[in-house]
């Protein structure tokens, strides 16, 4: 009975009753005997050094059981050497930033270890400092370091002698990741150094791989947990030095240690989307051929660790053009390291590309739908390879005849209704076909089930459920007997989750074992006189094996080398903008994904519809505010912090081309996570733009803006 | 977490009793803006008293006023049908306000007496003059993009958050109060205070006072009534502006009108100047117009929230629109 409603469809998410009824287990949810809980003690001032730390009255509150901090330096034996990241948390009195996780308080109850958290007392010595993006860039003696090779094709700049020409800066704020399950870890530290931990992450075998490191223990002794994970948009991408004091911690107390961070918590101390200023140049001729695009793209990072993302790779391919220049530079600030978020710098590179590209098209009365078909290349001028698909042409049809494209016009506030301004907005986003290598186990059993093995993880897209449904289409095996474990470090490796390449990637060691797999049963048939066409379950009978296992490796083959690899998407925004109260409204969106064959529809349509509203968040909600003289956030919580509601989400269309592309990988599919975001945000500001002539170059897109 | 005592009591009597025992007590509503100050240390209580079960829910109509208990539930008074028929705005700016689920434990009397949402108010490591005073104001040169632009001090812009509060200084509601001398009445309009040098005081209500009941008198503005709330997204978030606009119309002309404004000033926001400009006057967009500006008169922008002197004035005149439009 409860199969029956589990899985309804064969496209159905595998895991989907268990998440909505609370029967999928987080991390958090693990109660181990004798279980302790830590808390954070953070930095309250922006940059120094810790003078004091008063643990006393902590460590004689109720409860308490340990207190760690840089005083003590509890026993990490990497962390013990000369050199490394500056950032060995408890190993170090420097301040790199405000909300810097000092000292963790572990107590016999979650209360207690709170309270007890707020009586440890620092004082420091005070730095000057600067959190500000802006501030620096103007600073000439501010650092600045090159975060990508500077590229150039053709002539530098060619855009400022073209006959039309467009030059303009973009800005965009701090976004943070903010899913909805708190970040943190349970530690479970036992004699002769075995570790078993559950975590929240994004790759059980590169939190496996830090542990080991950090505490030089043999990666065997180490268990790595995350079955279930509550989003992660990129912040569970690496193992936080907040996850190594846990792991410090239980070591120190010989306890199982829990620590959930707070939601203020999260907006310091597991990354964030960085801002970024970026300034583009572009020129065509007057019939509308790009002859120039500049792309310098300046993001922030931190003072203890370089972080640097695709900012500008856009630029050097997606348009025909033989005159390209980018520079992309980093500029440490006093704030804790980014990390890469959903789209990551292809997002933040998309908004200005794609915006200017809009601004072009303006300026030369052009439709910017007919100018991005006039200039879609042939092949990839960046690599000089021909792409392996790309059907970029057909999917700006079908998006434009499902927005009604048609109704648009071109000179921006044509469209008006009463109080509200009716617009439309396109852009592109593209992301790299990723495909890694992974090991999947398929163990075929005679009850008929299929179970398949992967150390991969599900922060949400539905894993299991794609691995499912390509199996069953090779194995003809219906979804509901086939199970996929994941989130476990002992099962055969694979990388973590992150730029869209899990399907890519898995997918085709899950091809790979079922192949092995189908020929494995085909010998076995034959060897005891079957017919080619029997049932595996009966062939397994008939030479009394209860199951067959296979192992496979999977990675590219040489068409990478010949071939530019690439997803794409089309997100076209429909929006109303009320011209007394500069709220925006978006009635309709169409997002069309080129990403090769769909193999999994119902999950495939889910990523496109929570890429819209990430990107919803990035176009008009979403900024993490500082208060830069005192380098603390201000909106830190979910009141403040404007993620989209229900209310701010329209009707999504989702199309998808749906050819496969072979190149890429056995199943023809192409990644879609980032492509779902990607390029959003410039759409809407293309949008609003055409609805009310207002250019918002600086994101979020919020009334204030508007009504500027 | 700060340990405290949990009390909980059935009448508004032994609530004042066990409020004039300790001086660091509070009542409990829904603990939906209590439980988060204590959270965050802004507050920190020795006793809470859960005055959640004294029997101050009744939404009924007394001679010519509708009373409304203080424990009533935001969602119980958003969904009854006598508010929903004669005081439509009240409806709408409750539901205006928050998430269902906040709305479904948040009390009357918990959301009069919510405080502020300005940020430094929250971080116990940032200079705030509400929290603590003499501190000094960290908005004021700081980010003040959801702050006041009328009544300010030198000493805090904050505003008051609240939705329903702007609906009921718009319906000349009373408040009525216990005391440990018998009740005591006020007026809404007088319950809120400036921040002046006092920013630490929201309000009029005395240490040991409770809130029982607001007293709304019945009119005619629920044919052509409209809360008009804008925020930086379309629902769940606290507003930049609102407008509780309420017109009597005969044909076009307005016989009468209640003009109130959220997120502007440090207490719900009476548009006084306005309403008496209007009156008498035609239903007219430049009237509107005329008024919007009148209502502005006075007001002050900190940076961050200029803008709002341009949001301000169009909000009114488009909650005007959609109050006539409403019929
Ligand atoms: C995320 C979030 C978003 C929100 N958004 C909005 C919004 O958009 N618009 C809006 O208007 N509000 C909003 N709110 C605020 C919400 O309306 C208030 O939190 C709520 O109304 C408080 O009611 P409560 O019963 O929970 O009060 P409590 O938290 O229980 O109490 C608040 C204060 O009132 C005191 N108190 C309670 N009852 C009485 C009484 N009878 N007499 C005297 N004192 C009393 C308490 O001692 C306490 O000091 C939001 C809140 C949150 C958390
Ligand atoms: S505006 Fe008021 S509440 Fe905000 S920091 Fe200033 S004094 Fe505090």
């Amino acid at each position: 009975m409860m199969e029956n409603r589990i899985l309804k469809d064969e496209n159905d998410r595998v895991d989907g009753f268990l998440k909505v009824t609370g029967g999928a287990k987080y991390f958090a949810e693990y109660e181990l005997p004798g279980l302790t809980y830590g808390v954070l003690v953070t930095s309250t001032i922006t940059k120094g050094k810790i003078t004091s730390l008063n643990t006393k009255e902590a460590e004689k509150a109720p409860g308490v059981i340990a207190v760690l901090s840089h005083l003590n330096k509890p026993s990490a034996p990497a962390y013990e050497q000369e050199g490394g990241s500056p950032m060995k948390i408890f190993y170090t009195d420097k301040i790199f930033y405000n909300g810097q996780p000092i000292a963790i308080v572990v107590a016999n109850t979650f209360e207690r270890a709170t309270y007890a958290a707020s009586l440890v007392k620092a004082t420091y010595a005070k730095e000057a400092f600067n959190t500000d993006l802006e501030k620096a860039l103007k600073d000439t003696k501010a650092k600045k370091l090159q975060g990508q090779p500077d590229y150039k094709r053709g002539t530098e700049n060619a855009y400022k002698t073209a006959e039309v020409k467009i030059e303009q800066e973009y800005v965009l704020p701090i976004e943070t990741h903010n899913p909805m399950e708190l970040h943190g870890i349970i530690a479970d530290w036992r004699p002769a150094n075995k570790v078993t931990v559950y975590a929240k992450t994004q790759g059980v075998k590169a939190t496996q791989g830090t542990i080991a490191n950090v505490f030089k223990i043999p990666i065997e002794n180490i268990q790595v947990n995350s079955e279930f994970v509550g989003g992660g948009f990129g912040m569970a991408l690496r193992t936080w030095p907040l996850e190594i004091a846990t792991v410090m911690a239980s070591k120190h107390i010989g306890k199982p240690v829990k620590l959930v961070i707070t939601r203020m918590q999260m907006f310091t101390m597991v990354g964030n989307r960085p801002a970024a200023i970026q300034k583009v140049g572009l020129g065509a001729t007057k019939d509308g051929k790009l002859t120039g695009i500049t792309h310098k793209a300046f993001g922030e990072s931190s003072t203890y660790e370089n972080f640097t993302e695709g900012v500008v790779n856009m630029a050097k391919f997606m348009y025909q053009c033989d005159n390209v220049n980018t520079s992309y530079t980093i500029v440490p600030v006093d704030l804790g390291v980014p990390i890469w978020m959903r789209g990551p710098g292809e997002a933040t590179g998309a908004f200005a590309l794609e915006s200017a590209i809009d601004e072009l098209a303006h300026e030369l009365d052009m439709d910017p739908l007919d100018f991005r078909i006039k200039n879609d290349p042939e092949m990839d001028q960046q690599k000089n390879k021909p792409f392996s698909s790309k059907n970029l042409k057909e999917a700006y049809k079908l998006g434009a005849d499902k927005i009604g494209w048609s109704k648009r016009k071109n000179k921006p506030g044509s469209l008006v209704e009463g109080s509200w301004k009716t617009g439309y907005g396109v852009s592109v986003g593209v992301f790299n076909a990723n495909r890694g290598k992974a090991s999947v186990k398929g163990i075929l059993k005679a009850d008929g089930t299929l179970v398949l093995q992967s150390a991969t993880s599900d922060i949400g897209p539905g894993t299991g459920t794609g691995m499912g449904l390509i199996a069953s289409k090779l194995l003809n095996i219906p979804t509901s007997k086939i199970t996929f474990e994941l989130g476990d470090s002992s099962l055969p490796p694979a990388p973590s989750q992150g730029g869209s390449a899990t399907l890519s990637t898995i997918g085709s060691a899950v091809n790979d074992v079922c192949v092995a797999l189908k020929s494995t049963i085909a010998e076995l048939a034959a060897n005891s006189n079957m017919d080619a066409t029997s049932k595996f379950v009966d062939v397994l009978k008939k030479n009394n094996l209860p199951s067959i296992e296979v192992t496979k490796e999977s990675q590219s083959g040489k068409e990478r080398d010949s071939y530019s690899m690439y997803s794409f998407s089309i997100h076209f925004v429909q929006v109303k903008v009320h011209s007394l109260t500069g709220v925006v409204k978006i009635s309709k969106i169409v997002s069309v994904g080129d990403s090769g064959k769909i193999v999994s529809p119902k999950t495939a349509r889910s990523q496109m519809v929570g890429g819209a509203v990430g990107g919803i968040g990035m176009a008009l909600t979403e900024e993490s505010i500082l208060d830069h003289r005192y380098g603390r956030y201000i909106n830190n919580n979910f009141a403040d912090y404007h993620v989209p509601v229900n209310a701010d989400v329209p009707e999504i269309e989702v199309i998808f081309i749906d050819k496969p592309d072979y190149l890429v990988n056995p199943m023809g599919a192409k990644g879609m996570g980032e492509i779902a975001l990607i390029g959003f945000s410039a759409a809407l500001a293309n949008a609003v733009f055409n609805a009310t002539g207002k250019r918002i170059r600086k994101l979020p897109i919020t009334p204030d803006k508007i009504l500027a | 977490m700060i340990n405290f005592q949990y009390l909980r009591t059935t009448t508004a009597k032994s609530a004042l009793t066990l409020l004039q025992k300790d001086k660091n007590a509070k009542f409990l509503g829904g603990g939906t803006n209590l439980i988060d100050l204590m959270k965050r240390g802004v507050t920190a209580p020795e006793k809470l008293i859960d005055i959640n079960h004294v029997p101050l829910k009744q939404i009924e109509l007394v001679g010519s006023k509708i009373h409304i208990g203080a424990m009533a539930t935001n969602t119980a008074v958003a969904e009854h049908p006598l508010i929903q028929e004669k005081l439509p705005l009240l409806s709408w700016a409750l539901n205006a306000g928050a998430s269902a689920q906040l709305r479904n434990v948040a009390t009357v009397g918990g959301n009069m007496m919510q405080r502020t949402r300005c940020g430094y108010f929250y971080d116990t490591e940032m200079p705030c003059n509400k929290r603590e005073a003499g501190s000094g104001c960290g908005a004021i040169d700081g980010f003040n993009r959801m702050h006041a632009i009328f009544g300010t001090s030198d000493k805090c812009i904050a505003v008051h958050p609240s939705d329903m509060c702007i609906a009921l200084v718009a319906l000349d509601a009373e408040v009525v109060l216990a005391t440990p001398k018998g009740e005591r009445k006020i007026l809404f309009k007088d319950f809120h205070r400036l921040a002046g040098d006092t920013p630490q005081l929201d309000n009029n209500l005395k240490a040991d006072e409770m809130i029982v009941r607001v007293e709304v008198p019945l009119n005619n503005f629920a044919k052509n009534a409209y809360y008009l709330k804008v925020r930086d997204r379309a629902s769940y978030a606290f507003a930049l502006v609102s407008v509780a606009a309420g017109l009597e119309l005969q044909g076009n002309k307005i016989v009468n009108v209640r003009l109130a404004m959220g997120g502007v000033a440090h207490k719900p926001w009476r548009l006084t100047s306005a309403e008496d400009f209007l009156k008498g006057k035609e239903a007219t967009t430049e009237n509107f117009e005329q008024a919007a500006k009148l209502s502005m008169t006075g007001a002050k922008g900190f940076g961050e929230n200029d803008f709002k002197l341009t949001l301000a004035p169009n909000t009114i005149i488009e909650a005007l629109n959609l109050a006539k439009s409403k019929a």
